[in-house]
């Protein structure tokens, strides 16, 4: 699970790279920056859980 | 910035930056102070030896390797050509430090810079990892950020790489900026201290299997506090000196620099100092520390750039979430950060680089802050965790049993940090 949240990453970042080169006007960029920032921010929150789960099962 | 944009730099700013840099070491003195005493006693020496390690194989690693792949933005580098765009993405400076003498004064103070700089940020994760990470493996983690993932930063955003360039590409502002090391520094340092505590995990006896996290409170808790005022003094060096070299700022903005470093941490107190008054009926020195260090933190993106009122309100907002970062990651996400690093670094950094897209004049800074955002954690982050997985099946990242039971200091040196503690009962119950 936490790997799959670290692979969901660097999507984000190539969506943010991505909106640079489709689009020249500001607003289109910014909102598929922040899309692309989105994704990160859930592949965090699923390598987050992922090391809760680990976390649980390991509790001294 | 475009070279072009890069001013000469007369004789009297070069050594005013240099006297600069050479009291900035005192930020990486008071960081490694507040490791060590946020630490508990029977691992202090460890702690404050592998501090010194630290900052020696981050130095080495970084003139063998590191500097040349960092580059500089009068130098050479790596890049391709995509969509019609030039993607700079790593420096190709000369091997060793080759041409140290003869590059211009700017490039050679960019290179000391850059030194400290790679220092600090080897030195964030230690103090995460504290009371489980042996010396050799602080050194090793060390030699990877000051090899690999820094250089990657520091030449996107220093170097003259593609996140420096997004002005001139895209037309965002005026590229991604971060002139005191928000997202080169504290950013990667933060993420790194995150995998280190993943990786690690918590310290024995932090998380029972049944109740709340057990506290593990700092041995010392004067030496927290003076580390911060250490830090300040290394912090206003550091930032106006980021300003002169990375900013390219005017002589009239450098005292506002250093105002705005020094008021961003003022306010990040006072709320660190509120929040904890507030939610424990007194205010927690320890968080009150970490706050401090988060608005310094904050400041360091963009001090140079935006006004006091501004600079206020980024102390504001990083002295209020660093509290309650330190409760969520504790209680909430079960890290075991004994330093804060990841509170203070990463969040820190990261409020550092928005707020610079928030307050700084450019139209569409905004969008290049946010990209370098995206670029960092979505590329640093996995990248650091590959690095550290692939170091923990050679050197493992956990202390052994022994080392849990015994403390780091008895475990890897062999003696305590204060031989003479004696435990004794209270005086005043006699």
């Amino acid at each position: 699970m936490k790997y799959a949240g670290l692979l969901a990453m660097p999507a984000g970042f190539f969506l943010s790279i991505t909106a640079l080169v489709l689009f020249s006007a500001p607003a289109p960029r910014l909102i598929f920056v922040l899309c692309g920032l989105a994704v990160e921010a859930m592949g965090l929150a699923v390598a987050v859980r992922g090391h809760m789960e680990e976390r649980g099962d390991r509790r001294s | 910035m475009t070279l072009a944009a890069i001013p000469p730099m007369s004789d009297s700013v070069f050594a005013l930056t240099l006297a600069l840099l050479l009291l900035a070491p005192l930020a990486i003195a008071g960081v490694a102070l507040v490791n060590t005493g946020l630490g508990r006693s029977r691992s202090a020496a460890q702690s404050i030896l592998g501090c010194l390690g630290i900052v020696a194989v981050a130095a080495v690693v970084f003139a063998m390797l590191g500097a040349t792949f960092t580059g500089s933005p009068e130098g050479a580098g790596h890049s391709f050509l995509l969509f019609g765009k030039n993607w700079n993405w790593l420096g190709a400076g000369p091997w060793m430090l080759g041409e140290l003498n003869s590059d211009s004064p700017r490039s050679q103070l960019a290179l000391l810079f850059e030194f400290l700089s790679v220092a600090l940020t080897a030195l964030i994760p230690w103090g995460s990892g504290a009371e489980r990470l042996r010396l050799t493996v602080g050194c090793a983690v060390a030699a990877l950020l000051s090899a690999l993932v820094f250089p990657l930063a520091a030449h996107w955003i220093w170097g003259g790489g593609w996140l420096a360039q997004l002005g001139v590409n895209f037309g965002l502002g005026a590229g991604f900026l971060d002139g005191g090391g928000a997202a080169t520094v504290h950013m990667i340092g933060g993420l790194s201290a995150l995998t280190v505590v993943w990786i690690a995990g918590p310290r024995k006896g932090k998380f029972p299997k049944e109740g709340l996290a057990t506290a593990m409170p700092g041995h010392n808790t004067v030496a927290v506090l003076f580390g911060c005022l250490l830090a300040l003094v290394g912090w206003m060096a550091w930032n106006v000196a980021g300003a002169i070299l990375w900013l390219h700022a005017p002589n009239s903005a450098l005292a506002g620099t250093a105002v705005n470093t020094l008021l961003s941490a003022s306010m990040a107190l006072i709320a660190a100092f509120t929040v904890t008054r507030i939610r424990f009926g007194k205010p927690d020195a320890s968080i009150c520390a970490n706050g401090w260090l988060a608005g310094l933190v904050a400041s360091s993106a963009g001090a140079g750039l935006i006004s006091p009122a501004a600079a206020l309100l980024v102390g504001l907002v990083a002295g209020l979430a660093t509290p309650l970062l330190v409760e969520l990651l504790e209680l909430a996400l079960s890290i075991d950060d004994p330093s804060g690093a990841v509170s203070v670094h990463a969040g820190g950094g990261l409020w550092g680089i928005l707020a610079v897209g928030l307050f700084a004049p450019p139209a569409g800074q905004l969008l290049a802050q946010l990209v370098g955002i995206a670029a960092l954690l979505g590329l640093a982050l996995p990248l650091i965790y590959l690095l550290f997985r692939m170091l923990d099946r050679v050197l493992p990242f956990g202390a052994n049993e022994e080392g849990e039971r015994l403390g780091m200091d008895l475990h890897e040196l062999g003696g305590s940090a204060y031989p003479e503690f004696v435990i004794h009962r209270d005086e005043s119950q006699r």
